[in-house]
């Protein structure tokens, strides 16, 4: 992680730092601070960082043939497993970099918000590990739907408090946490869960994710000698997607795009196709006399935004009111994207699809089934997207099949035992034919 | 001179008070600004609501989600403006997404119209037409504020930027060299809300940008008139006050009062307000030293 070029923290118009006054500080210092320590590895940052994500993380994490799925789809399958990170998701890249960052800057109190609670979880984790103080911000909706991480979080010693606005869920949680940071600024430091908010967030985030690329780029060079023709992340936030895509991004796009990572770019990494799948949710329609998209697919369909400290793509109104999203995956319900992947997006060097909630129920179910994976909702986005261009039930030379090609990595952002009590229960509402029957068991939960 | 500076063109401090257009409704809001005026105002923010208002707290957000669920729009708002009779300038206090958007073909069904935006133009344009006189936009710091400051220029219109007591030197000169009308000094850290008491971090802010040629209106957690003699004595040339006021308006909605009962109080507050900030005047350092 080294440093080669100086940067504005925008990704063409997209990113920059729309936050109140009271926060530039605090954002400039942190800027100061990542370039010192993350990008030049002052005090041995990088080090200790890489050395914790080994021993107390597990990395690198395997990426494994999938057989079944392979089969299934005729071409060669492999998933990247993040959800073998521990606390079961890729989330702890990041949390555990920030916080050792907020060490390294001599803070010593940590917010955070949580959507799905993954982000929570792995911050909560992190701040025990590191013995600092936590409070975490979760809108009550989410808190309905992911009590396990809930309670994850608290036996992990980070307090936890409820946002009540809006829908309860992941945007009213940033700008609650948002709000906490501007009170207590000069102690505390908001770990942001995924690329969003002002710069240098969206690019720290990222640095911290680009672990996942980086190991698989080895990884495919170990198993197959090349690179794999296309790499295939759910995309919320956009974290686990960028983490994902960050290495086979050459730098020079990425120059336009804030900084280069130092590593020499390689001429094959142009031919690694990159595919960010949103949530489609029930319909792709925006209902704006109730002010909410049943999806969360801003990449697809938001119009150019300000949300939560950055230009970016987002889900709103004819006005401009940021619209309410929907998923069932709870860590892909947001109506903003990190501005990098809209970057990406509209210089087409990322395709943005999406799939609706049935598809990644569906796949949720097929994973598990097939190859003895229980992933998170999340993830059975990235899942169900091969199955659809891919699967028995595609069209011959569906769209996107080419695109594909014969070596497919899919990023399994994480493990789906925090899904369970959803699964469940929306699978009985939606009849999901490869869902097992339940029913005998029903109520015991 | 720019409508704004006018507001703080006499001797007396001035008095800009907040509300939230829409709250509860465009009609009771309408009377209320009308009385915050009768009781003293020299300028009026009025709130544009935004469905993410990041720096603000309970109260405040509050009184969007009110305003919104009523249905107003940035067309509904620019209406009220025009229909407005004060004769005091007034400030559109909003965020900035719906200043960027404003004029945007179409909202974000899936593939239809076009999705980029037509940037800060047309908002301060339509503004400018309906008797806007400047903007405050919390979340645009001076870095990323240079499209609207150029469409503020062309309509002249001022530009209030905050300072915060976080705000660093460096940060100072930047502020300076953008800020027109008056610079919003923030008392405290953290977001909007009456407080108890005014923080002792307003005389420090004041201190450092003592030397600037616009005016220095002090604001977040002022509440009384005593607080508002403290700081006026503290050497501030105005005092915004949000909170304390809307927290009358969502009296008047949680008791079901009548909006003519409301606004005597909004009317009998603002009186309050303003007489505090005439006595911290008469009693600040300089007056006395006359
Ligand atoms: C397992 C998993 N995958 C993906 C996401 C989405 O976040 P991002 O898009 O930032 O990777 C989440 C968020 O909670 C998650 O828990």
């Amino acid at each position: 992680m080294s440093s080669d070029s100086s940067t504005d923290g925008k990704f063409g118009e997209y990113g920059g730092q729309y936050v109140p006054e009271a926060l530039m500080p605090a954002i400039e210092e942190l800027r100061d601070a990542y370039e010192r320590y993350v990008l030049e590895n002052e005090d041995g940052f990088v080090d200790e960082f890489r050395e914790r994500l080994r021993d107390f993380g597990g990395r690198p994490t395997p990426l494994q043939h999938a057989e079944h799925l392979s089969d299934r789809y005729g071409r060669e399958i492999y998933l990247k497993r993040e959800d073998l990170l521990h606390g079961g998701a890729h989330k702890l890249n990041n949390a555990l970099g920030q916080v050792l960052l907020a060490k390294y800057m001599g803070k010593d109190r940590i917010v955070a918000e949580t959507g799905a609670g993954q982000h929570g979880t792995a911050t909560a984790m992190a701040a025990a590990h590191l013995d600092m103080p936590c409070e975490i911000y979760m809108g009550e909706t989410d808190i309905g739907r992911q009590r396990p991480n809930v309670f994850r979080m608290r036996i992990n010693g980070a307090d936890l408090n409820p946002v009540t606005a809006g829908r309860g869920t992941l945007k009213e949680a940033i700008s609650e946490t948002m709000r906490d940071w501007a009170t207590n600024v000069d102690d505390t430091h908001y770990v942001v869960g995924s690329v969003v908010g002002p710069a240098p967030f969206p690019e720290m985030v990222r640095e911290f994710q680009s672990v996942i690329s980086e190991e698989v780029r080895n990884q495919a060079q170990e198993r197959f000698g090349t690179l794999p023709d296309s790499v295939v992340a759910c995309a919320g936030g956009g974290s686990n997607t960028m983490g994902a895509f960050a290495r086979f991004v050459d730098s020079e796009a990425r120059s336009a795009s804030g900084r280069s990572s130092g590593r020499t770019p390689r001429e094959d990494d142009d031919e690694v196709n990159l595919l960010a799948v949103e949530a489609g949710g029930s319909s792709l329609a925006v209902d704006e006399e109730e002010g909410v998209a049943p999806n969360s697919a801003s990449l697809s369909t938001g119009g150019q935004g300000v949300l939560h400290g950055a230009r970016t793509k987002v889900l709103q109104d004819e006005w401009g009111q940021i619209v309410e999203s929907h998923s069932v995956s709870a860590g892909l319900d947001y109506a903003g994207v990190g501005p990098e992947l809209a970057y990406l997006v509209d210089e087409d060097r990322v395709s943005a699809v999406n799939v609706g909630d049935d598809a990644a129920l569906e796949a949720f179910h097929r994973l598990s089934q097939e190859e003895g994976i229980i992933p998170a909702l999340e993830s059975s986005h990235a899942l169900a997207y091969v199955e659809e261009v891919l699967g028995p039930d595609a069209e011959a030379d569906a769209d996107g099949a080419d695109e594909l090609g014969d070596r497919i990595v899919i990023n399994l952002s994480g493990r789906g035992d925090k899904d369970l009590e959803t699964v469940i229960e929306e699978t009985d509402k939606r009849s999901i034919p490869n869902a097992p029957d339940m029913s005998e068991f029903a109520g015991g939960l | 001179m720019s409508r704004l500076s006018e507001a703080f063109a006499t001797d007396e401090p001035a008095f800009i008070p907040y509300l939230a257009v829409g709250d509860p409704d465009i009609a009771s809001s309408k009377q209320y600004v009308e009385a915050l005026v009768e009781g003293g105002a020299d300028c009026v923010e009025l709130g544009l609501p935004f469905s993410e208002p990041i720096a603000e707290g309970q109260t405040i957000q509050q009184a969007i989600v009110r305003s919104l669920s009523g249905g107003i729009t940035p067309e509904a708002y620019f209406e009220f403006v025009d229909d407005l009779d004060v004769d005091v300038p007034l400030v559109c206090m909003t965020y900035y997404n719906l200043i960027f958007r404003y004029g945007a073909d179409s909202g974000t069904a899936a593939g239809e119209g076009d999705h980029t935006a037509p940037g800060p133009r047309p908002f301060v344009k339509r503004a400018a037409e309906v008797g806007i006189d400047g903007f405050v936009v919390p979340d645009l710091p001076a870095e990323e504020a240079g499209d609207l400051r150029d469409a503020c220029d062309e309509f002249d219109l001022g530009l209030v930027f905050i300072v915060a007591p976080t705000t660093t030197d460096d940060r100072l000169d930047t502020i300076r060299e953008q800020v027109s009308g008056y610079v919003y000094v923030q008392a405290r850290m953290g977001v909007t809300g009456a407080q108890a008491d005014v923080s002792d971090r307003t005389a420090e802010s004041l201190a450092r940008i003592a030397n600037w040629d616009v005016p220095k209106a002090v604001g977040f957690g002022i509440s009384t008139g005593d607080h508002a003699a403290r700081v006026v004595s503290a050497g501030a040339d105005g005092i915004i006050v949000g909170s304390a006021l809307v927290d009358i308006v969502a009296d008047g909605v949680e008791n079901d009062r009548a909006t003519a009962d409301v606004a005597d109080d909004l009317r009998e507050k603002a009186r309050e307000l303003k007489d505090g900030a005439l006595r911290g005047a008469r009693e600040s350092p300089e007056a006395q030293g006359e």
